[in-house]
């Protein structure tokens, strides 16, 4: 029931009670209705609970032992589903929402599990609020009251206060600090008061102030035993040395600092300063020669050199033409890199592809005597084919990365001569050129009823306007 | 790239519920055993288990906390300031506005660039969602949605979708067409269901699938086709406001930060919150991480911007000044990661050296709290997205050694 305002100015979002089809109209004036919008839905609700409690025709309460007391007028989750649905008359999951609304806020609480709000169908046992704390009463839960609640709990019993309530004491002791002297005194006079009522009335008390401040302020934070054991796995994890990790920040930083145009002007001319594209135009896929730049930046990694896929491109052709001067151990990287992008497609693919693409992915990769197998060591292969009985998008992780590191190894070799070839240190085609290269290269793939290209097609929409 | 992400993940039967699903390996009792992230989860809200107290659990919480710091502390053998001496000093930059996106009729609460690096997507407070190409200044297509406050939009990598959700709870993905006329509301297609507001969405490699993050405190992996929940991210105790996915190879992780000050990175494969940083002092607005992939950087409430050493696992650097007062909504880094952009609520973008932790430049223009800077994927323009209706997008000027430019026409 928290609700979380952001700093946005988004309207308090209103309270979940439209499910409610009662149309009682009380005479009552709403004093509190301008600071407390949700007052009339909750008027209504009120009107409900009143009827439920009705001795003659509400839900049947009775007696129960808890804890060595006995509490009176307990009643179980199941009756009131059942008053509900009776008096309704409308769906089961309505009457459950319905319900828990009730719980949530704090009409009625649960005496098990009493920091889970919601109704149980079952014989779970719960308690309709005193109207002293219900949530329409023209009192604000104010700080200072839980405070002196927190504080009286702390007397009765030291270290009896859960992790958030912790949390919320110390805060308060800050916040509070000028006047903490009275409630420190407020909470031992609460505390003695307590002590002179009976233990059923006591008990009975105490669960109903409990359920209020479960309601007004709600627990957060994880469970203990769960950050424990965040703990413990971000102690075990391996880390590196700062000199390490922030040196190699600073090598990228240099590595990357001439491709960077806000620091180094773009060749031939930044589009958003000059209004020219011949920057975008020749660094489209397709381009005759690729610029200087971009094949440098290719030789910075592996990853530049696949994510453009210019030069995944490049990759290939030059594997295959090499293919007959190039010694085996390089002419298994097609394969490789085959490979490594059907894994991408598996691991980005839809949820209903990925059985059939792990099928045609293990016939021709991965089964003995597959048309192109790749070499990974048997371990790694053992566990692909294993996992591969339940094809899951990560199942070629292991594989995937295995291969990329065999791909790492030549990455030098290759973005040495992918430089070499490109002899042209082209810094621009004319726009014109490279539109008509499009359109026959469009007429081409259309006449090879290939998907189209959208890109190209709207930049080439643009161009006609 | 983060060394962890080389462990292949396991995938098999659970420990506990037996069914087969991606697994985390954790230990319990100090004893490492394999559970789905549905059992973690369960296994975690549980009570006390046998021989566990509030008060034991307490005592090795703190223990283990301090064990953690302890380890971190050894590895910090230097600071960034340190390390940053060698590199030379930035030229004062000069950037100036150069055009001015006019045509929503709202705030502009959110923007996208698409992979083609002259295309955007903009979203704003009245539900409009706005395709442009920057370049010509053309709106290509629009659609109205039909809650306010569309508080997350994104491109997708082929160019061909755009993403988008807010109050109302979903994201929904907008397949684009090229015939102007078609209303793009018929081809909508719900994807991300939430029970709060999205705050943040993306896309992963492809098409098919989107990451979000909801104010109800979780992030979530969808795939698009299906609508199908592929994992959810818990961990975060509050509203989680921004989300960005790694760019390394492997690409297997995410960081989250929310209105809980804690900024997590995520393994997308198990759904285990890998790393927890607690730095700042207030909400954080804006995650979004260096170009390496190695380190991030978040924007907050309490007017600094944070950058964060994933290998190391510390921050690193707090870049703040006495007269920024005003909470910072948004950062991103410039294409090599020496600059970081970030956007004020005081309607200011200051440009800071990484490295060094100074601020390089401030850039004065919008008219109301920026809510959204990006730089375009090839890094040539940074595009600002504001709550005076208008998105801006800068470039470097002509350099003028001497002055820093302080506004724009």
């Amino acid at each position: 029931m928290r609700i979380c305002l952001r700093k946005v100015d988004l309207p308090l979002s209103p309270a979940p009670i439209s499910i409610c089809r009662m149309t009682i109209r009380t005479a009552r004036p709403n004093r509190g209705q301008h600071f407390r919008p949700r007052t009339h839905c909750l008027n209504k609700l009120e009107s409900i609970v009143v009827e439920m409690q009705d001795p003659k025709s509400g839900v049947k309460g009775s007696e129960q032992k808890l804890n060595v007391s006995t509490i009176p007028h307990v009643i179980t989750g199941k009756d009131v589903i059942a008053w509900i649905t009776n008096k309704m008359k409308t769906t089961p999951e309505e009457v459950q929402a319905f319900g828990t609304m009730l719980v949530a806020y704090g009409y009625i609480y649960p005496l098990q599990n009493h920091k889970k709000l919601v109704l149980c169908n079952d014989s779970s046992l719960y308690r309709f609020q005193t109207p002293y704390f219900w949530p329409t009463q023209k009192w604000v839960a104010e700080d200072s009251d839980y405070a002196i609640y927190l504080a009286k709990r702390n007397i009765r019993k030291k270290g009896m206060l859960e992790a958030y309530e912790q949390a919320h004491y110390s805060h308060l002791h800050d916040w509070l600090n000028h006047k903490w002297d009275f409630i420190v005194m407020q909470a031992t006079e609460q505390y003695k008061a307590g002590k002179e009522r009976n233990k059923p009335d006591r008990v009975v008390f105490d669960c109903q102030e409990r359920a209020y401040w479960i309601v007004s302020r709600p627990p957060f934070g994880l469970p203990l035993s769960f950050q424990n054991i965040f703990y413990q796995q971000a102690i075990m994890r391996s880390k590196v040395k700062s000199s390490v990790s922030l040196g190699a920040l600073t090598k990228y930083v240099t590595t990357y600092k001439n491709h960077d145009p806000f620091l180094a002007p773009c060749l031939p001319s930044n589009p958003w300063q000059t209004d020219h594209d011949a920057y975008w135009t020749c660094n489209t896929r397709r381009i005759d020669v690729p610029t200087k730049m971009r094949v440098e930046r290719w030789s910075f990694s592996l990853f530049e050199l696949l994510s453009d896929l210019r030069g995944r491109d490049d990759f290939k052709v030059f594997l295959k033409k090499e293919f007959s001067g190039m010694p085996p151990h390089l002419m298994r990287h097609l394969s490789n890199l085959a490979f490594w992008e059907a894994a991408e497609e598996l691991k980005w693919g839809t949820a209903s592809s990925m059985t059939s693409k792990a099928e045609t992915i293990f016939k021709t990769f991965l089964a003995p005597g597959a048309p192109r197998w790749i070499n990974i060591d048997g371990r790694t292969m053992g566990l692909t084919v294993k996992g591969l009985d339940h094809p899951h998008r990560y199942v070629l992780e292991a594989a995937q990365t295995h291969v990329f590191l065999l791909m790492k190894k030549v990455h030098v070799l290759v973005s040495n001569k992918l430089e070499q070839n490109a002899q042209n240190r082209s810094l621009g085609v004319h726009p014109v050129i490279v539109w008509q290269q499009e359109e026959e290269e469009k007429a081409k793939a259309a006449a090879a009823s290939a998907p189209v290209d959208v890109k190209a097609m709207m930049s080439k929409i643009d161009r006609k306007k | 790239m983060c060394d962890q992400t080389f462990v292949a993940i396991t995938f098999g039967p659970c420990d506990c519920c037996g069914k087969a699903s991606p697994l985390m390996n954790i230990y319990i009792k100090s004893e490492a055993t394999n559970y789905c992230s549905f059992c973690v989860e369960v296994m975690a809200t549980q009570g006390l288990q046998a021989g566990e107290s509030a008060a034991s659990l307490k005592k090795e919480s703190d223990s283990l906390k301090k064990k953690l710091e302890e380890e971190r502390a050894k590895l910090s053998d230097i600071e960034l300031s340190q390390v940053a001496e060698k590199i030379e000093v930035l030229a004062p930059l000069s950037i100036k506005t150069r055009r001015v996106l006019k045509g929503h009729g709202n705030k502009v609460l959110c923007m996208d660039w698409c992979k083609d690096k002259r295309r955007l997507v903009s979203s704003s407070q009245d539900g409009k969602v706005i395709v442009w190409d920057a370049f010509t200044l053309n709106k290509e297509h629009g659609v109205t949605l039909p809650c306010t406050w569309v508080l997350a939009c994104a491109y997708a990598p082929s160019g061909c979708a755009v993403a988008c959700g807010g109050l109302d709870n979903k994201c929904s993905v907008f397949p684009l067409s090229l015939d102007k006329n078609e209303n793009l509301n018929t081809k909508k297609k719900s994807v991300a269901m939430h029970t709060n507001y999205v705050s943040g969405c993306t896309f992963t490699s492809s098409d098919m699938q989107i990451l979000t993050s909801s104010g109800d405190g979780t992030c979530a992996l969808w795939d698009v086709e299906s609508g199908q929940l592929l994992q959810s991210f818990h961990g975060h105790t509050a509203d989680v406001l921004s989300l960005d996915l790694a760019p390394s190879e492997t690409g297997n992780t995410f960081v989250s930060g929310g209105c809980d000050r804690k900024a997590n990175v995520w393994d997308m494969r198990s759904g285990q919150n890998i790393q927890s940083f607690e730095c700042h002092e207030s909400d954080i607005n804006c995650v979004k991480y260096y170009p390496s992939g190695d380190a991030f950087a978040s924007a907050s409430d309490d007017a600094t911007c944070r950058f964060y050493d994933l290998r190391a696992d510390r921050e690193v650097a707090v870049y703040q000044k006495d007269s920024i007062i005003f909470g910072a909504s948004t950062v991103d880094f410039s294409l090599s990661g020496r600059l970081l952009f970030a956007g004020y609520n005081d309607y200011t973008i200051n440009a800071w050296d990484v490295l060094k932790g100074t601020r390089v430049s401030a850039l004065f223009g919008h008219e109301n709290r920026v809510s959204r800077v990006r730089v375009s994927p090839d890094g040539t323009a940074l595009c600002s997205a504001s709550w005076d209706n208008t998105l801006r997008y800068l470039g470097f000027g002509w350099a003028t050694y001497s002055t820093v430019s302080k506004g724009f026409r």
